[in-house]
């Protein structure tokens, strides 16, 4: 939430820049005092993995269905090294998050070269191996049992309490959503929105689309490592719910839900399936998809902008020369077919 | 007269779609520093050969050579790099960018700036005054703020032309420049595309016949994917075999 809010208001005044991002940093400072400490470490963590999928979601135009398998081999590699070397839960997450990054460059050299419907299936479909792997190589991973009894390590300090673990974590999210931020408006990030409007424009202009995507999908993959290595520290487990395909399903939901191409919309909707679940969990309500499930098509049909995208329009100057913020749009089948050619 | 160097040589070039040849093995030859126009009737393959000229379409056969540089089969952006920069028939923009933003990003193309993403966007502000000035230079410098999705159709033909420039190519690729265009923007293309070529090479599809007449050195008349005839736009426009296929109406 730190940063927060500098994205949506670009060009706003300085003093509600400031404002807001006082405000998300006292929001992110607070939240243990006001959630059980580990429901509170689960939203630093989704609303992470949530912006990360964002960058790749919003400001590429890419629909990964299969990022379960970056925050769900992160979690076990974050899990192994913590088990096996003792070393700092910091270094166990950063190994984590580059285990995933080396993960996504051949699943994304594969997939960018599609769009579309098609980069979905094909992301999914590496998804299920990984998952399969997981569920497979039982020596390592704990199959069924997942892996048990992670240690959460920092010489100096004693983390077993889940209220001291929450700021030890939020560091590493906050530098993960400040890295978010600053690819988004980066030359690197133009180049790539332009990648999502028109592709065969963008090379056209000498930008080889393709390895940009590469780069892309590679840094929100690192991005939702370190969410789901911290996910893993935080529970003590890294189980192959973490690989499954309701992870990758959650993830877009939550980024739909707070707003895709907003950013730190995502962090909204991270907070609040992340809340709704753990309520409806304590008041022993068991079918919680059906209700995220119907938070989710509402949102869908009602309010495309999503939560943060809604109220950013609402709030809008409608002074001068402002237009209208696009509707949030998929990348559609373009690349080489969207070339008039005619015979 | 010295023969001017031939810096864009198609060997035998062909395209086929599904047992159609677009293009028909096509031996082009542009010299250096003329405009070269392509001329000919809906569906004689100009724009496929465009495509396959920028590396957007692989042909099925025969070769492309741009500078000394073998480049068939090379991919767009590779193409760019060498130095030709193309236009798009069809307005090819990105909506919800500014024209500003537009030429920046293309002027940023081949510094390396694009690839910094840990450095601050306000950085591409350095292009800006060079956009200002090519987008003053094709008439667009009172919209410079305005997104693209947003202005009127010359408008964005003319974002077009000054995209292509910002590349500052060897070889500019227009497709169809004036298409859609009113009598005063064509005046101002014709203008404008006269005063670019200094220096460069230029390979034009058109069909307005009185903006290859006054701008062409060379007319490459194609029908049916075959080259019909070649040579100065006097001479082709005479030529019984194009007015017959072509410009009938328009020269009786």
């Amino acid at each position: 939430m730190i940063l927060a809010l500098l994205d949506k208001l670009h060009g706003r005044p300085v003093w509600i820049r400031w404002g807001l991002f006082a405000a998300g940093l006292l929001v992110a400072l607070g939240l243990p005092w006001s959630l059980y400490p580990p429901v509170a470490t689960d939203i630093l963590c989704w609303g992470l993995f949530a912006v990360a999928f964002d960058l790749l979601l919003g400001h590429a135009g890419l629909l990964s269905f299969g990022h379960a398998a970056f925050w769900g081999s992160s979690a076990y590699v974050t899990g192994l090294i913590a088990l096996h070397s003792g070393l700092p839960f910091y270094v166990a997450v950063l190994g984590g998050a580059g285990a995933a990054a080396l993960l996504a460059l051949p699943i994304g050299f594969l997939a960018v070269r599609r769009s579309g419907i098609y980069f979905a299936m094909v992301t999914l479909a590496f998804a299920q191996m990984v998952y399969f792997i997981a569920n497979q190589w039982g020596d390592v991973t704990g199959g069924e049992n997942g892996l048990q009894g992670i240690p959460r390590d920092l010489p100096g300090f004693d983390l077993s309490d889940s209220f001291v673990f929450y700021y030890a974590a939020l560091p590493v999210v906050l530098l993960g959503l400040a890295a978010a931020w600053r690819i988004a408006h980066s030359p690197f990030g133009r180049v790539i929105a332009a990648v999502r409007d028109n592709p065969a424009r963008a090379r056209a202009l000498g930008y080889p689309a393709d390895r940009y995507k590469l780069v892309v999908f590679t840094v929100s993959a690192f991005l939702s490592g370190l969410a789901g290595g911290l996910y893993a520290v935080n529970h003590g487990f890294a189980s192959l719910q973490e690989v499954y395909w309701t992870t990758s399903g959650k993830v877009v939901v939550m980024t739909v839900l707070g707003g895709m191409g907003t950013l730190w919309g995502s962090l909204l909707g991270a907070g609040a399936i992340v809340r709704l679940e753990d309520w409806l969990s304590t008041s022993g309500f068991e079918e919680t998809g059906l209700v995220t499930g119907g938070v989710f098509i509402v949102v869908v049909l009602l309010f495309r902008r999503g939560v943060w995208g809604t109220l950013a329009h609402a709030l809008r100057p409608r002074s001068g020369s402002s237009t209208p913020d696009p509707e949030p749009h998929l990348e559609h089948d373009h690349g080489d077919a969207s070339q008039p050619v005619s015979p | 007269m010295r023969q001017p160097r031939a810096i864009l040589v198609t060997q035998g070039l062909s395209k086929e779609f599904q047992g159609f040849r677009a293009v028909s093995a096509v031996d082009l030859s542009v010299a250096e520093g003329t405009v070269h126009a392509l001329v000919g009737p809906n569906g004689a393959g100009k724009t496929t050969l465009f495509n396959l000229l920028t590396g957007f379409l692989k042909p099925t056969a025969g070769r492309i050579t741009f500078d000394g540089h073998d480049i068939t089969g090379q991919p767009p952006e590779r193409i760019a790099g060498l130095g030709v920069a193309r236009s798009f028939q069809v307005t090819s923009l990105f909506e919800q960018m500014t024209a500003r933003e537009h030429v920046e990003l293309a002027l940023q193309s081949g510094t390396g700036l694009g690839r910094r993403f840990w450095r601050t966007d306000t950085l591409m502000r350095r292009f800006s005054g060079r956009a200002l000035e090519l987008l003053g230079d094709v008439g667009l410098a009172h919209l410079a703020d305005r997104p693209a999705g947003h202005l009127p159709y010359g408008q964005k033909r003319a974002l077009e032309l000054a995209l292509a420039l910002a590349l500052d190519p060897a070889l500019l690729l227009l497709d169809e420049p004036t298409a859609g265009m009113g009598l005063e923007d064509i005046d101002r293309t014709v203008a404008l595309v006269d005063q670019i070529r200094e220096g460069r090479t230029v390979v034009m599809v058109e069909h307005n016949m009185s903006v290859v007449g006054s701008l062409a050195d060379t007319v490459t008349v194609l029908q049916r994917g075959e080259v019909l005839v070649e040579g100065p736009y006097d001479r082709v426009k005479t030529d019984p075999r194009v007015v017959e296929a072509y410009l009938g109406a328009d020269v009786a």
